[in-house]
């Protein structure tokens, strides 16, 4: 028998419960209030008392109110159907329910259960499985969708039967497996997982060794993200994250694109699912919807249902690397999800820790961070989850506690600088600031240097000492004046300003530059050092920023032309006309 | 204060209050609902915290000459406000009773606070608000279902910009929040309401500095509801004025001061960020046609953007807006620079005229160039003639195009911005579009 309660106090979207029987942490219950069923879920449980989060608004119970524990912890539904969907924080599907508004005890179904899925089996009868093998697949859009063996399965299991290939709707039973002790289990196409647990199927989950082209140029060149890596966007507002995070989901190259809008602009989200079911997706020619997913927990939904989106979305993430898949995955912003841990803790009045958030914040974000991850599949393929959240440091200020929790675990930091964001140098990164521990993986080093060439490490510091200078010395111009400085440091400031104009800024609006292939950014960085490696001889300042405006300008052109194709092979003839006349005087 | 209690036979009366705090009070009472609306001695209370048949009030009116004896009705329903055409030209006040002396409203109740829209069933913005005032439609230019503050210095007249910019914008309702409005200004915007002309298309929600603070925490949800009514009902473009937001956030402050709450940055709540967003995100563009279009007020304590407050607005709002002592002119101006619309792109040279994005561009960057100019010049560095033609082309922009105290129509805006960049620059100069300049160059 199920265990019931009874509520005993109310303070916005926390109840206390009193308990007929057992309860587990995080189990999942229903307050029974006018016919509606709320859901709710258990955060901390002292003797008869239960405490309970609630997903939706509290307005108008009581105590006294009927409350129905379900024994199971929060749950996603996992099958075929989810690509294109837009969820909620909790997975219902926002496009089935049609009214206007979502009002309280609203829900709808995460998977449509009527539609059917062309079957095709992988296994046999007497075949040895495990849990996140796969059993089958079905075509979802352009994904060849795993039917896999259920998560939950600890042992060893044997096929007993499997349905051949054919049409069936999500419910049918495509196969029964038995354990050794003779126990039997019909699976369907669809099974649930709690979302707070991590899905560990895997045979094993390595250092992450290969880049995720991204096509912004300054990632992949000076701080690469990895497939199966994590990464972090902090910055005040105003600073593009937002532009930033839609930039990397339409171009990186991934299978399938997961972005959790967490307690954001509800505009925000209308432009995604406004733009990407129009977009083409150059690597499959299909729309830029088909490969996503959105879960959407905008900013006036409840507080609760924020912290579980970031979770359904990782799980979500975590099913489709069990299938061999690329899956990045995007939040923003982690902060909220922060907040709406504090608010909580807060509500149940536990010690706070700094700016009042609860004490274990770090190992959240840290076990959260985790999750993501590089993995060889049990049948030796492999599937990754690349993370990379945006977080919003109250005041613009990095010593606060989410900002730094994520620091400690997340190995790539992309700074966004209001300095570069006032003066309209986008994506507003600054390459000094940000980092990618992945540089010093020598796995890294090793594929870097195969797909660009031996000498690729160096190449980049190169580029960047340039980049360093520059700035030190448009400091020392700013003090001493255009002519207080000798005339080579405004050679070495100028040459950065190419890099930045040309290398960092990229137009995120212009067809051509949106993405630059790594083919390109390797040809660009050769480019750019033979650039600004030359000597070339000036006899005043003017004449300096003069020539250089000419090369950006040239070099702007070069961006905005199809690679190798004849406008590109013009200007950079143009280019090469215009070194040579400078370098010729000397 | 009108008699607001009709009392009647199921409502439940209480009369032994335990305990009084200065917002709060304490009594036993069963079968209360969270939330729910009451009444301690006559004044309006709202039930914030169960525990067991302990009830803790949330008195709004503060809780002086309260006695322990006060006799304590819930009416078993959340606060709720009457709708309909009658709240048309009405003034009311924090619950939603006229002010004006007129009849109480005849209507719908509507509880409010209500649900949040499914994400999906809106549409994007597209419609642009014509303020009139240059400095905003032409840099900043202003969506239907966008919310936008200002970020003013208390000093500023951000008020009387505000009525300024809700009578001349072109939208069925104009809905006033006053949280927290002097005495005077309140009268300022009666006043001018009331001789406008427009007077059938304003519903004024007011609460000003001389009523309890507690009951500010009304005022936004009351606007909202009324706007929701309209925009949804009647399909209106509906306007919603607040002012001023940090009034708003400092009474939550003290609400959750009063009932014991760990404060974070800035002494205030831990919640901030969601209290904000439940209001700001009502904004909205609905697919019938029907918006809700916000501006709001947010005063700054000595500029400060990064206190609690406007950081928080800042990651909610789109965009922000920023007035200026431009001490060149002695002028207020909009200050081109640190406002922002983030939702311009959607209308600028699409529903305005075609040459709006490139002439927007081209004088800001010029009037960047004369900034530059001016820290030369206070450096002591020399000037060139191109300095000293961009410090005259900002005064003029300034004076002209950016000053508060103008009033145009966005054609004319653009003809006025031509003639400047004509009066000092040549055509290379600007960098606009040849199509555009052939066209428009004086």
């Amino acid at each position: 028998m199920k265990t019931t309660g009874k509520i005993t106090g109310i303070v916005s979207n926390l109840v206390t419960i009193s308990v007929s029987g057992p309860v587990i942490q995080n189990e999942i219950c229903y307050i029974l209030y006018n016919g509606l069923r709320i859901l709710s879920e258990v955060i901390r449980i002292d003797n008869e008392r239960v405490y309970a989060q609630v997903f939706e608004s509290t307005r108008g119970i009581q105590t006294g109110t009927e409350v129905e524990f379900t024994g199971k912890m929060l749950e996603v539904q996992l099958g075929p159907g989810m690509l294109a969907k837009v969820y909620d924080g909790l997975q219902s599907d926002l496009y089935a329910m049609e009214s206007l508004f979502i009002t309280r005890g609203m829900s709808s179904p995460a998977l449509d259960y009527t539609k059917k899925w062309k079957f095709k089996p992988l296994c046999k009868v007497g075949d040895e499985v495990s849990a996140g093998e796969w059993l089958g697949e079905v075509q979802e859009n352009w994904i060849s969708h795993k039917i896999m063996v259920p998560f939950r399965f600890k042992e060893k299991l044997i096929i007993k039967s499997i349905v051949n290939e054919g049409s069936y709707n999500l419910e049918d039973i495509i196969a029964v497996v038995k354990n050794n002790e003779g126990q039997e289990f019909p699976l369907t196409m669809v099974f649930s997982w709690p979302v707070k647990r991590p899905v560990r199927v895997h045979k094993e989950k390595i250092r992450p060794f290969k880049i995720l082209e991204t096509g912004v140029r300054v990632i992949d060149i000076f701080n690469p993200m990895m497939e199966g890596g994590t990464g972090f966007i902090p910055g005040p507002f105003g600073c593009g994250k937002t532009v930033l995070q839609h930039t990397i989901s339409k171009h990186a190259d991934a299978d399938l694109i997961i972005v959790v809008a967490c307690g954001e602009r509800a505009n925000e989200v209308v432009e995604l699912f406004t733009e990407f079911p129009n977009l083409d997706d150059p690597r499959t020619g299909r729309k830029m919807m088909e490969r996503t997913i959105i879960i959407c927990n905008t900013s006036n939904m409840p507080v609760a249902a924020r912290e579980a989106s970031v979770y359904t979305g990782m799980t979500i993430a975590e099913y489709y690397r069990a299938m061999g898949l690329k899956v990045l995955i995007l939040a923003d912003s982690t902060s909220r999800w922060a907040q709406a841990l504090r608010e909580m803790s807060n509500r149940m009045e536990e010690l706070p820790g700094p700016d009042a958030y609860p004490m274990d914040l770090s190992a959240i974000v840290a076990n959260f961070y985790a999750r993501a991850g590089f993995t060889w599949l049990k049948n030796n393929k492999s599937g990754s989850v690349t993370f990379i959240g945006t977080v919003s440091p109250a005041g613009g200020n990095f010593k606060e506690p989410v900002t730094e929790a994520t620091r400690k675990v997340a190995r790539a930091f992309y700074a966004l600088s209001q300095s570069r964001a006032d003066s309209k140098r986008y994506p507003a990164i600054d390459p000094i600031e940000s980092y990618s521990k992945y540089l010093e993986y020598d796995e890294v080093k090793q594929e870097l240097n195969t797909i660009f060439d031996i000498q690729w490490t160096t190449k980049v510091s190169r580029l960047m000492n340039i980049l360093i200078r520059g700035k030190d010395i448009k400091d020392q111009i700013g003090i001493l004046g255009d002519d207080g400085v000798p005339v080579d440091y405004h050679e070495v400031f100028w040459k950065s300003e190419v890099i930045d104009f040309v290398l960092l800024q990229q137009d995120s609006f212009d067809k051509v530059d949106a993405s630059t292939p790594l083919i390109r950014q390797k040809y660009m960085v050769d480019l750019l050092l033979s650039v600004c490696e030359k000597n070339y001889d000036f006899d005043h300042f003017e004449k300096v920023s003069e020539f250089f405006k000419k090369i950006i300008n040239t070099l702007k052109q070069l961006n905005y032309s199809v690679y190798q194709e004849k406008d590109f092979i013009s200007h950079e003839a143009n280019l090469n006309l215009l070194i040579s006349e400078r370098t010729k005087n000397s | 204060m009108k008699p607001l209690i009709r009392s009647k036979a199921f409502q439940k009366t209480y009369s032994k209050i335990e305990n009084i705090t200065r917002a709060t009070c304490e009594v036993r009472a069963d079968n209360v609902g969270i939330e729910e609306l009451c009444y301690v001695h006559g004044r309006p209370a709202q039930v914030v915290k169960i525990n067991g048949n302990k009830i803790t009030l949330q008195v709004f009116q503060g809780t002086d000459g309260l006695s322990t004896e006060s006799e304590i009705i819930f009416t078993g329903k959340p606060p709720f406000l009457t709708v309909g055409e009658e709240l048309k030209g009405r003034y009311l006040d924090a619950y939603g009773h006229p002010i004006d002396g007129g009849p109480e409203i005849d209507g719908e109740e509507v509880e409010i606070g209500g649900p949040s829209l499914n994400p999906v069933r809106r549409s994007q913005p597209s419609e642009v608000i014509y303020t009139g005032l240059p400095g905003i439609d032409l840099n900043n230019t202003i969506v239907t279902g966008q919310k936008i503050p200002f970020f003013a210095d208390p000093d500023q007249p951000y008020n009387m910009i505000m009525a300024q910019v809700a009578l001349e914008a072109k939208s069925d309702i104009i809905i006033l929040g006053g949280i927290g409005l002097s005495n005077d200004d309140y009268l300022y915007f009666k006043n001018l309401f009331d001789n406008s002309g427009s007077q059938e298309r304003i519903i004024s929600f007011i609460n000003t500095t001389e009523d309890p603070p507690v009951e500010r925490l009304l005022i936004p949800d009351m606007c909202l509801t009324a706007a929701e009514h309209f925009a949804v009902k009647q399909n209106a473009k509906v306007l919603v004025l607040l002012s001023d937001m940090t009034l708003y956030a400092d009474a939550l402050s003290i609400v959750s001061n009063r009932m014991d709450q760990i404060p974070s940055k800035d002494s205030m709540p831990g919640s901030l960020y969601s209290d904000l967003a439940r209001i700001y995100e009502k904004a909205v563009q609905l697919p019938d046609g029907g918006s809700i279009t916000l501006i709001a007020v947010t005063t700054l304590s000595g500029g400060d953007i990064t206190h609690a407050i406007p950081d928080n607005t800042g990651y909610i709002t789109e965009g922000q807006l920023f007035l200026k002592r431009d001490t060149e002119v002695s002028k207020i101006i909009v200050d081109p620079f640190r406002s922002l619309s983030r939702l311009r792109q959607l209308v600028i040279s699409k529903k305005t005229r075609a040459d709006h994005s490139q002439v927007m561009n081209a004088c800001i960057r010029l009037y960047a160039d004369a900034a530059y100019a001016h820290t030369k010049k206070e450096n002591g560095f020399d000037l060139t003639q191109y300095d000293t033609r961009c410090l005259n082309f900002a005064a003029d922009y300034s004076r002209e195009i950016l000053a508060v105290d103008i009033s145009s129509d966005m054609n004319q805006i653009l003809d006025t911005a031509w003639k400047l960049l004509a009066k000092y620059y040549s055509r290379e100069e600007t960098a606009i579009k040849k199509e555009f300049v052939d066209k428009y160059w004086p």
